[in-house]
């Protein structure tokens, strides 16, 4: 080894210029797109200089509104991704059957699965789940930040870290081929050599952070933080559900955290816990990456059910059906999410009574889950119900969701499990849930809570038409998946030899297709938005008719959030408030202390960020440097004393005058 | 979109049509279980529907009652309802896992046609491969690639295991799905009902070559099964330890292919992750550890136990869009980066030489071990 000293090795550790896929046409053309719009996009910046202004208001905030507005931005970009993954894929399919090999060679479409999975849950979902619950809970519990404003924006820098971490890989190298769980032992360094599962490991670890510790947050800022009066039982649903969230999160990604590191340390060094020689355990991995990943579909699914409780009792004109029940419902389904992971491979051949166990645990999720649908249902019964924007996409999610439920509890049947496990039909039934649920509710929210954060409403007509491309397109695509699951297809090939599946996957190619029509007009609604947002715009702050407490304050809210902090009498309590005639205090504003920007979250996820690349290319030297530098960047970030400031009383007053004449305007 | 499938030619909803008893059940079980849920399930959405209507804002007609926001006994009903399906579900589900357990042998051939009591169940071994399906038949002492025959209404006794990474046996006619593991064996009890070429696969991803992991299952008669046996024994190749090496080679959409006679215990060391001469055994390093370890010979040992090497000593790792990430050209013997040697000696099968210590190449017989396990005698 010593023998034939390697300069560029110690240098480069094993980067070279052919990790570059320059030999790859579909790449080079995805990175001459994604560098020209980047160069457009930075020279825009840097024509109009922005960039004080970017660094200053938005890459330093500690606000919780304008930290959840850039997690919102990240999971659409993000989205864009991992659509154009599903793309690939689905064409694929309709184009590799008999003997057509398609377009895309199994070495490229093995990452194309495994990054749409990834992506579409760490880097889409989950940022956008945590951008909602980062902007809006904090209002709807009368806060006027989170518990660590500075925590915050380090947890939004890591995701940022991580996710560049796996878009790096479309052109630096390769990303993974494992699956997006890594499954072992084909994850293990003997399976896979290259640098693809170390790309997931790093991304995931550096996203992983900054997960763990925004659940850590917004657990603190529900319980602490609540304004007087609010007691739990009085919390608006969305804030249980953030709650329960949350609480999975801190309960399971240090579960994942230690999963990879465990990996890492197969890969890394040469350790035997998920190989199958010297006594490594692949089923070892196979638990405990899925008691991770099954509590984590109910981390993305709970805040979609507060969006829906909170948008249909809203545009019921009444207050939410079942209440209480709809908390404990929240509670059991969080509580025993913790207990089904076995599920996931009842075919590994566990013995009957583990198998009923954890079949019979998932069934008993469908029970509360159940009960929420029934507490939607009668929130509607005698309700006034306005069938605006935010609410047509509830109408699309029950029919579509208690479907996706059936087949859910139809594979929670261990035996009925054993020939629809793996397969198409599968892959329908959970994006039966995760779009027919987790995404209809994100945007749902979008429609509801954007005038709130931008003083104007979303165009409607757009807003339609996107909704039902993404029904219309979302049904297209998984009814002939569900067809063929039962026609006995598995899911992951890239090829077929059967003609027989072609039209059926020829009609899914067409879906996907409308719902990239659904996507787009989702983007062109925000563009045309932004052009009418004069015709648009919301003086009141509550275009609604809101009932929670984040409709009581100026839209968009002013950075303290709340002049003064609101005193919870009863549930709905701006709605309460409405009905009991409160009026807005005009005079008498005190100097508000609040926490001061800084930049040492982008700092350290930036070294966090290098360190994950180094890790993965194996350049030692920067490893040992960037990893230095972030422990004496954390070290002399506690020696910043220099954290709060106040707003004073004339910037409060100023504020507030505005708000007086922004709501004389609209009346 | 069930409907259309009958429209569309060639379509065969084969879960929902299987040959076999064991895929009958559980395709009965999807049914029952669908239609439970549907009790509640259509009246749902038939309801949201509904409401949705009736209580539009333009409805002058609709009752609206704001202060309808709880009511005790429809909380009971709505709770209980769910609950009641899924007492009922969960019932089917325990008696339901328990009698069609893959474990648990057969007791019925079709319904009300109980396994005869002199009945021996047909024993196949599986063993997965880099990309195909190796089925090895210790009764009749024949072995065959990528496809595999059994006789109708004769109980099936598949016992599995995998020689790299995780797969799955599926032949959807005939029965549920079982994950095929190195190291560890699985069993699935199955039986096929109707003569037919049905086709089975692997149901869990495993590189490059899955897509194409797939393989004939053949039903026949007891006496087409006799000739199948026969036309396999008429092959020249016999499946010992130097054959199974070479075939374990990653490949993909291979051919079918026979051998009339199979090494006794191949199986066994199979699992044992010792199929190369001078290999350790999993189970005598599991009697190493018991017996408190053996620190002497420990780094002797360890050589002899290194068995995660399946793909990478053959440099088949595909070349495709983004190849060199590996470090390593998809062919040569370059080392890979991150792959430490543990062992640079070719002699003693370095992990990442080309190994020559084949049987009969340089190593001595096998070590004992290899041939004391449970075998079914040594006639083939």
């Amino acid at each position: 080894m010593f023998a034939h000293f390697d300069i560029k090795q110690l240098i480069f550790g094993r980067l070279s210029l052919e990790a570059i896929p320059y030999h790859e046409p579909i790449l080079v053309a995805t990175f001459a797109v994604v560098a020209l719009a980047g160069i457009a996009l930075l020279g825009a910046v840097t024509w109009f200089g922005k960039w004080d202004y970017l660094w200053r208001e938005w890459f330093t905030t500690i606000d919780h509104k304008r930290i959840g507005i850039m997690y919102v931005i990240l999971a659409i970009v993000m989205l864009l991704r991992g659509f154009a993954d599903a793309l690939m894929m689905l064409v694929q399919k309709a184009l590799s059957v008999g003997a057509s090999e398609g377009y895309l060679p199994p070495h490229h479409y093995d990452q194309i699965f495994t990054a749409h999975g990834t992506i579409m849950i760490f880097f889409m979902a989950m940022p956008f789940v945590t951008g909602m619950m980062n902007y809006i809970m904090p209002l709807q519990i009368g806060a006027r930040d989170v518990a660590f404003p500075f925590l915050n924006n380090f947890s939004f820098w890591m995701t940022v870290g991580g996710a560049t971490l796996t878009m790096l890989s479309l052109f630096v190298g390769e990303f993974s081929r494992a699956t997006w769980l890594a499954y072992a032992p084909l994850s293990g360094a003997a399976y896979s050599p290259g640098v693809g599962v170390d790309y997931y490991i790093w991304g995931l670890q550096v996203a992983g952070v900054g997960t763990t510790l925004s659940g850590i947050n917004l657990i603190a800022t529900v319980i602490k933080m609540r304004a007087p009066g609010m007691t739990l039982m009085k919390m608006p649903v969305f804030c249980w559900t953030t709650l329960a969230s949350n609480a999975l999160i801190v309960t399971i990604f240090p579960v994942l955290t230690a999963t990879l590191a465990l990996l890492a340390l197969d890969r890394y060094v040469g350790t035997h816990f998920f190989t199958n020689d010297f006594g490594g355990n692949s089923m070892l991995y196979m638990n405990l990456i899925w008691i991770w990943g099954h509590p984590e579909v109910y981390v993305l699914v709970l805040p979609a059910f507060g969006i829906y409780s909170e948008v249909v009792s809203t545009f019921c004109s009444k207050r939410l059906f079942g209440y209480t029940s709809m908390v404990y419902a929240t509670a059991v389904i969080a509580l025993v999410s913790w207990l089904v992971w076995l599920h996931h491979f009842f075919t590994m051949g566990a013995g009957p009574n583990v198998n009923s166990f954890f079949g019979i645990a998932s069934m008993i999720i469908a029970i509360p889950t159940g009960a929420k649908v029934f507490n939607w249902l009668f929130t509607m019964y005698r309700g006034r119900i306005r069938f605006e924007g935010p609410f047509i996409w509830v109408m699309g999610f029950i029919p579509t969701f208690v479907i996706g439920g059936l087949t859910g509890v139809l594979l929670a049947v261990p035996p009925a499990d054993f020939v629809v496990h793996n397969s198409l039909f599968l892959v329908a039934h959970f994006h039966n849930v995760i779009i027919g649920g987790v995404v209809f509710g994100l945007l749902a929210g979008v429609q509801y809570w954007f005038p709130k954060a931008f003083g104007y409403k979303l165009d409607p007509f757009w807003g339609k038409v996107s909704f039902w491309c993404w029904l219309s397109g979302f049904w297209t695509v998984f009814l002939p998946l569900y067809v063929l699951g039962l026609m006995g297809v598995t899911r992951r090939t890239q090829h077929f030899d059967d003609p027989s599946v072609q039209p059926y996957l020829t009609i899914a190619a067409i879906g996907v297709c409308v719902i990239m029509v659904g996507i787009l007009t989702f983007v062109l609604q925000l563009i045309v938005s932004y052009f009418r947002r004069e015709q648009l715009r919301d003086f009141t702050g509550d275009p609604w008719g809101g009932r929670t407490l984040e409709w009581s304050t100026s839209s968009p809210p002013p950075p303290y959030n709340f002049a003064f902090t609101p005193v919870v009498h009863d549930l709905d309590a701006w709605w309460d408030m409405k009905r009991r005639g409160y009026e807005r205090p005009l005079g008498g504003f005190r100097p508000i202390h609040m926490p001061k920007n800084t930049g040492a979250g982008v700092v350290l996820a930036g070294l966090s960020t290098v360190l994950g690349f180094a890790l993965i290319w194996y350049i030692w030297w920067l490893a040992a440097l960037s990893f230095a530098g972030l422990i004496a960047a954390a070290i002399t970030h506690t020696f910043n004393y220099n954290r709060d400031f106040y707003i004073s009383a004339e910037d409060v007053v100023r504020l507030e005058n505005q708000r007086t004449a922004q709501l004389a305007a609209g009346a | 979109m069930l409907i259309s499938c009958g429209a569309l030619a060639g379509c065969k909803l084969v879960v929902m049509d299987p040959s076999g008893d064991v895929a009958v059940q559980e395709r009965n079980l999807i049914i029952a279980s669908t239609a439970l849920m549907l009790l509640v399930i259509i009246p749902v959405i038939a309801l949201t529907f509904l409401f949705a209507r009736h209580y539009r804002a333009s409805n002058p007609d609709a009752v609206y009652d704001p202060g309808f926001h709880h009511s005790t006994q429809l909380e009971v009903v709505i709770w209980t309802i769910p609950l009641l399906i899924i007492i009922a579900l969960g019932a089917m589900a325990w008696v339901s896992t328990h009698t069609l357990d893959p474990f648990r042998p057969l007791s019925r051939l079709g319904p009300k046609r109980p396994v005869p009591a002199d009945t021996k169940p047909l024993e196949v071994q599986v063993v997965s491969l880099d990309w195909k399906w190796l089925f090895i038949y210790p009764e009749q002492g024949v072995a065959s690639v990528n496809e595999m025959a059994a006789p109708v209404d004769r109980p099936l006794a598949f016992k599995l295991t995998s020689s790299s990474v995780w797969n799955t046996f599926y032949v959807p006619a005939l029965a549920g799905m079982i994950y095929t593991m190195a190291g560890m064996e699985t069993q699935l009890q199955a039986v096929i009902n109707r003569e037919g070429d049905y086709w089975g696969l692997s149901a869990h991803y495993s590189g490059s070559g899955f897509s194409r992991m797939n393989f004939r299952f053949r039903g026949v008669s007891a006496q087409g099964f006799e000739a199948w046996v026969t036309q396999a024994k008429a092959s020249q190749d016999t499946l010992d330890r130097n054959a199974y090496l070479a075939l374990e080679k990653p490949s993909e959409a291979d051919p079918v292919r026979y051998y009339g006679t199979v090494e006794s215990g191949l199986y066994q060391a199979i699992i044992g992750m010792c199929p190369e001469n001078g290999q350790m055994c999993i189970a005598e390093m599991h009697h190493i550890d018991r017996m408190g370890g053996d620190e002497k010979n420990s780094e002797e040992n360890a050589k002899r136990l290194d068995y995660d090497n399946r793909r990478l000593e053959s440099g088949t790792e595909p070349s495709g869009a983004t190849f060199p990430a590996s470090g390593r050209p998809p062919q040569g013997p370059v080392q890979p980066q991150g792959m430490k040697p543990r062992d640079q000696d070719a002699a003693s099968g370095g992990i990442n030489q080309p190994k020559h210590a084949l049987p009969g190449a340089s190593g001595g017989p096998a070590p004992p071990q290899l041939n004391t396990g449970p075998s079914n005698g040594d006639s083939h």
